[in-house]
């Protein structure tokens, strides 16, 4: 057990092995923090020291450049699951005397009708997302904008409050059941759409639920999420799924959601 | 005569067993995204499936197998028994339960994360913890390894450790200080965010922890077989071993330049600044220097063995070596397997050339070359050569082995070669799905529906394995002489000191580790606002 004096310069090995492995070291950290940096084109180092921190990944200043801004409204709505738990008797209350207003498309027990769509027990975060948006000029609708324009942040928790507490329609009323097509329940992986129900089945706040919605109205929409005219999906998910179904895809989904409630 | 040949025999048997089983689930995984498969319709499956092949095939299998090899060499090399037998069932112990622990979650489907764990993705905790005390039973192990040699250096002073003993040790100490990575990945980052404490998660830091242990885990798997290519082959096909000074370079040479690597497997990973990307790489080239050194060390033992049975000429001795024994045969194989895999390796650790193929199926065709090919066909070996003198039955015929090893290597190379292909194509690794029916994917249809069919032949060859190992418990009792290993061509008398210990050697493992990993993990480290929120799987929801 004599293995101190390995840690010797007078043993062979250990100068041999630890000349040779810091060589190795020095000769590949030169080129790669100093020589590649300056040997790539479009990358110019303003001083060795620049060279170095940006091939040891050290973040550079940002770009003071102005960042990209949208030629259209963005969505404001900031919905979180939980938010809109729980809410009381009286803002339910209030809700349906603003829900009277609305009853003329929605009709007055909220099942909608072809091109409106139905909002009685649908979550609460879309309805307030929707809402807010038609305000703030996010989603345009003529017909939606005016009426949601003069109402308060409080008016729109109240009314999304009384569509969600209003009971879903009776599976029954609305035809039977069917298997859902392949869009819906597993998407089209190859064309990276996921299946509907990742986020439409209150996984996702803010995403509406779909079963039972009008076919026509469901149909309008992906069209219009496809070719741009709505844009009031966070990141575009909505307007890149749509962009990537196929017409026949479309038909199917909307016609499996419009059967069901 | 070997002492604990139940220590030894349970650590086979239980590794044998997983592999068994995981075996299985590889050949359904590669039937189904092939086209006689339709979809499985839920992804989900799959990724249960891959989570708990790469566990028991990364994880539990190779572990085990060191391990049970490492207490039969102390044993066989050292000639005296065990110390610490008690403390090595306890080790076993561990890794049954981790094995246990880990497996439940992943059946449950609450932990299809993958072996590599790729955070943000956050799985059940026991997943985690399971493979946890996986690691820390084989710590056990690794402490055994270096008593063992230590006391038996105090009973023996000045003398050469034995060259089994030696690369055991080197094996051994390689896995402790590889294994660091993970485990600073698991504990720092993932089990904190998996036990609910926090609920953001820095993958960025994560994925550069692990990366320390992922590619220096390929040489712990691998060196069992190197153990084997120099001190089981060449006594085994009736030659000496061409150099024992050579053997023990390569083992040291393992422990120096394997561990500070990793980052090759960063090379998309933005977070890691380029230059040490290229650092990394020129380490990883390095390492083709202790396997080009085994390569020509154990072709020259061949060559000497091959002189020995009469062989004459330049290439008359190979026609000499004795193709009837098992492990002539699967060291052949293997090295077979390795040469590709290895050219295959050297694009995978070139900055340059990795942009083709990283994350494509050419990734999986390469490490299961090497891994599940070169290294696991030594693993039948190893097996087949101690299995006598744990036992005490002999086996009666080599016919059947020389089959099954047949079988791995015509079905190993029929699995990875079409994966080479169709990832050169551009086949995506890691996907449930391919749609065999779209013109883009179309020419990708026939290597991966003969890819699957070597599939079965490996299935076929791991049942004959089993039943091979099994029925020879049902043998005619021998009495079994004593396990020897390789003789060197000159026998050491005297080791310099360097090659005697690993004093110097862990000395440069660990200052390699902090130039090539210190930098990138203090700067992520204190690098704030990088954190993103976990995505846990299979919550209920």
């Amino acid at each position: 057990m004599s293995e101190e004096s390995v840690f010797s310069r007078k043993d062979p090995w250990f100068t041999a092995s630890v000349g040779l492995t810091a060589a190795i070291a020095v000769v590949a950290a030169i080129v790669g923090f100093v020589w590649l940096p300056y040997a790539q084109p479009g990358l110019r180092p303003s001083s060795l020291w620049d060279a170095i921190c940006g091939a040891a990944g050290v973040p550079r200043a940002r770009s003071n450049a102005a960042p990209v801004s949208a030629d259209f409204v963005t969505s404001k709505a900031i919905v979180t699951s939980g938010m809109f738990d729980h809410p009381s008797a009286s803002s339910i209350g209030h809700g349906a005397t603003l829900a009277l207003q609305c009853a003329a498309c929605h009709g007055a027990d909220g099942a909608g009708k072809a091109d409106a769509p139905g909002l009685a027990g649908q979550y609460t975060g879309a309805l307030y997302k929707e809402l807010k948006d038609f305000k703030d000029g996010a989603r345009s609708s003529s017909v939606m904008a005016p009426l949601a324009a003069v109402l308060s942040d409080s008016d729109m928790r109240d009314l999304a409050a009384y569509y969600a507490y209003l009971p879903r329609m009776n599976e029954a009323e609305v035809g039977t059941k069917r298997a859902a097509p392949h869009i819906v329940r597993y998407g089209s992986p190859l064309h990276n759409i996921p299946a509907c129900g990742s986020c439409h089945d209150g996984l996702m706040a803010g995403a509406p639920w779909l079963k039972g919605q009008p076919s026509v109205y469901l149909e309008a929409q992906l069209a219009a999420f496809a070719n741009g005219g709505r844009h009031n999906d966070i990141d575009e998910q909505m307007r890149n799924v749509a962009r990537r179904m196929t017409a026949a895809e479309i038909d199917e989904a909307a016609h499996y959601y419009g059967t069901q409630k | 005569m070997l002492s604990s040949r139940r220590l030894i025999l349970a650590h086979f048997w239980l590794a044998f067993a997983v592999f068994g089983l995981a075996i299985l689930l590889g050949a359904w995984q590669m039937w189904v995204r092939s086209p006689f498969s339709g979809w499985i319709s839920n992804p989900e499956w799959y990724y249960r499936s891959v989570t708990e092949h790469g566990t028991v095939m990364g994880y539990v299998f190779p572990t085990l197998v060191a391990m049970g090899f490492g207490y039969a060499i102390s044993e066989a090399a050292l000639k005296r028994p065990l110390i610490g037998a008690s403390w090595a069932w306890i080790g076993f112990g561990l890794v049954l339960i981790g094995a246990v622990m880990a497996t439940v979650p992943v059946a449950l489907g609450r932990a299809s994360v993958l072996y590599t764990f790729y955070p943000p993705l956050i799985g059940s905790a026991y997943y985690y913890l399971g493979v946890v005390l996986v690691v820390v039973g084989s710590w056990i192990w690794v402490a055994l390894m270096s008593i063992n040699l230590w006391a038996w250096k105090r009973d023996h002073p000045g003398e050469p450790v034995p060259l089994a003993m030696f690369a055991n040790v080197a094996g051994s100490l390689l896995w402790g200080w590889t294994a660091v990575g993970a485990a600073l990945e698991l504990i720092l980052q993932i089990l904190p965010v998996a036990l609910g404490l926090r609920s953001t998660i820095d993958a960025g830091l994560a994925r550069v922890f692990f990366s320390w242990t992922l590619h220096a885990i390929v040489y712990f798997w691998l060196m069992p077989s190197y153990i084997a290519f120099y001190t089981i082959f060449p006594r085994a096909i009736g030659g000496k071993l061409f150099s024992d000074t050579m053997a023990r370079i390569s083992f040291v040479l393992f422990l120096v330049v394997a561990m500070p690597i990793g980052a090759h497997h960063l090379f998309a990973d933005p977070e890691v600044g380029s230059g040490f990307k290229f650092l990394h790489s020129v380490f990883t080239a390095a390492v083709s220097v202790p396997t080009l050194l085994t390569v020509f060390t154990i072709c020259a033992s061949a060559e000497i063995a091959g002189r020995l049975r009469g062989g004459r000429g330049a290439f008359g001795w190979i026609a000499a070596l004795p193709w009837q024994n098992p492990l002539m045969l699967a060291v052949a194989f293997s090295f077979v397997m390795l040469g590709f895999g290895g050219a295959g390796g050297l694009i995978n650790m070139s900055y340059q050339l990795n942009s083709s193929i990283h994350n494509t199926q050419w990734v999986t065709g390469h490490f299961h070359l090497i891994f599940a090919g070169a290294i696991v066909i030594m693993y039948f070996v190893i097996a087949y050569d101690l299995w006598p003198h744990l036992t005490g039955r002999a086996f009666a015929d080599f016919g059947l082995m020389r089959v099954q090893l047949w079988l791995w290597f015509v079905g190993m190379i029929v699995v990875t070669f079409p994966w080479h292909y169709v990832g050169i194509l551009g086949m995506p690794r890691r996907m449930a799905y391919y749609d065999y029916a779209d013109p883009q994917l179309a020419s990708e249809g026939l290597p991966v529906a003969l890819s699957a069919l070597g599939g079965l032949v490996l299935v076929a060859s791991a049942a004959l394995f089993l039943f091979i190992l099994a029925s020879n418990q049902r043998g005619s009792r021998t009495a079994p002489d004593e396990y020897r290993f390789s003789v060197a061509v000159h026998p050491p008398t005297s080791v310099p000191v360097a090659l005697n210990g690993f004093a110097l050697w862990l000395a440069l493992m660990v200052g390699l580790t902090i130039i090539n990993y210190g930098p990138p993990i203090v700067q992520l480290w204190a690098f704030d606002g990088v954190a993103v929120p976990a995505v846990y799987v299979g919550v209920e929801r």
